[in-house]
């Protein structure tokens, strides 16, 4: 049988998420014997596989570029893991919601802006109108609260999931965390 | 009129024996069974408000809180049925998607009691949309603010202030969803005649909704033990009980 295959993503997130991945340390030995990682910012491919055993997002979907890659993203994966209070809750990308993006734009590109005041309109994609929880456009299979969820913790879910088990996630994380 | 017959009944299959004028949040806590509250706090009035400590008790099939309800002779109370657990979990998460709670930057992140109670019962996600009211800050007093993003309106503010403090500067305003925890006439705190900048609302405030200026993220330690002994000083002084 061949390996078993795993992804990142990282949508509207700070990669802090990405971060305490890596703080499992020598435990990605592990991760690394168990499953193959075939798409991440961490490692090299531009290409989401046709299909990946778990894939885990960071970030909460936040512009036009997240929509269309949680979409595509959850069609080629068996398990879909929300990974952080961004992804599960929208958290501080969150905290825009209460604004239009509009004012938001204003905002940061020419009220806050000492020079060079214009709205990007080329590379940086639209924002969609609130940034909201990955399990709001699509579904979700496992949650992981915490800001970060600690190392220990993803090893736990990643190591699980890699085992063909779902974790049990009681008093190991929380929201904030 | 003091009620103090002893009766018996049942919590869980557990026998207790206890006087007939404590209610059966006391009680339970008293023998070491655990009922998740919010707005119960000990050393003032019960409330009611946050349906936290909802229990069953057979022959009814509506459930009672814990912290206003007395038991009978022979009642069988159950207090930790999936049915019950389900609930709690549907009202922290409802509490959640109400206002905007930013655990991961609120002054209260480890320390809070909204975000224990997540915690507790294994709430991993809110499935219901976010509301995500545009809310203010009121950081009008010299000593406090009120973040009304992390406000739960449990009330144990307006019942410390009202009740121990005697001052009765908070109130709340508004009904459902809409209502607001306001000073005096629903004026900015600082401008308030009636505070007396005692800061006890601020120590029984349940999340980060009240905190003491200058405190950043995680900084914000609530100190509530206080008040039971507070209550317990005064005791006899104004002609009550000893």
């Amino acid at each position: 049988m061949s390996k078993a295959t795993m992804a990142t993503v990282w949508l509207d997130g700070c990669s802090g998420c990405h971060m305490s991945f890596l703080d499992i340390d020598e435990r990605l030995i592990t991760v690394a014997e168990l499953a193959e990682l075939v798409y991440s910012p961490l490692v090299d491919n531009k290409v989401f596989p046709e299909m990946v055993d778990v894939t885990l997002v960071e970030g909460a979907v936040s512009n036009e570029d997240d929509y269309e890659k949680i979409k595509k993203v959850r069609a080629h994966t068996k398990i879909l893991v929300s990974l952080g209070d961004c992804a599960v809750t929208a958290n501080v990308p969150g905290m825009r919601n209460p604004f239009k993006p509009e004012a938001l734009l204003n905002r940061a590109y020419l009220e806050n802006a000492d020079a060079n005041q214009h709205i990007p309109v080329q590379v940086i994609p639209p924002l969609r109108k609130m940034s909201v929880p990955v399990h709001q456009i699509v579904k979700v299979d496992v949650f992981v609260p915490g800001c970060p969820p600690s190392a220990d913790t993803i090893f736990y879910v990643v190591t699980e999931l890699l085992a063909g088990r779902m974790p049990d996630l009681t008093g190991k994380t929380r929201f904030g965390a | 009129m003091r009620r103090s017959r002893i009766i018996t009944f049942k919590i869980n299959g557990q026998d207790i024996a206890a006087r007939e004028d404590e209610t059966i949040l006391e009680l339970a806590r008293q023998h070491d069974i655990h009922i998740p509250t919010l707005c119960y706090l000990e050393g003032v009035s019960a409330f009611g408000g946050c349906r936290l400590c909802m229990v069953e008790i057979k022959g009814s099939n509506r459930l009672f809180p814990a912290c206003m309800t007395y038991p009978d002779e022979s009642m069988e109370i159950t207090t930790n049925s999936e049915r019950l657990k389900a609930y709690r979990k549907q009202t922290v998460e409802l509490l959640f998607s109400e206002r905007n709670h930013i655990c991961a930057v609120c002054v209260s992140n480890g320390s809070c009691e909204l975000q224990a109670q997540a915690y507790d019962l294994g709430l991993t996600h809110v499935q219901v949309p976010y509301i995500n009211p545009n809310l203010p800050v009121d950081a009008s007093h010299a000593y406090f603010g009120l973040d009304h993003n992390r406000c739960i309106l449990c009330t144990r503010c307006v019942r410390v202030c009202d009740e121990v403090e005697g001052a009765h500067t908070w109130d709340v305003m508004g009904r459902g969803a809409e209502a607001r925890i306001v000073a005096d006439l629903n004026q900015p705190w600082g401008d308030s005649l009636s505070c007396t900048s005692c800061g006890k609302c601020v120590q029984v405030c349940p999340t980060g909704a009240l905190f003491e200026k200058g405190t950043s993220v995680a900084e914000m330690r609530k100190k509530h033990e206080f008040l039971p002994y507070l209550r317990l000083m005064r005791e006899g002084r104004d002609g009550g009980e000893e």
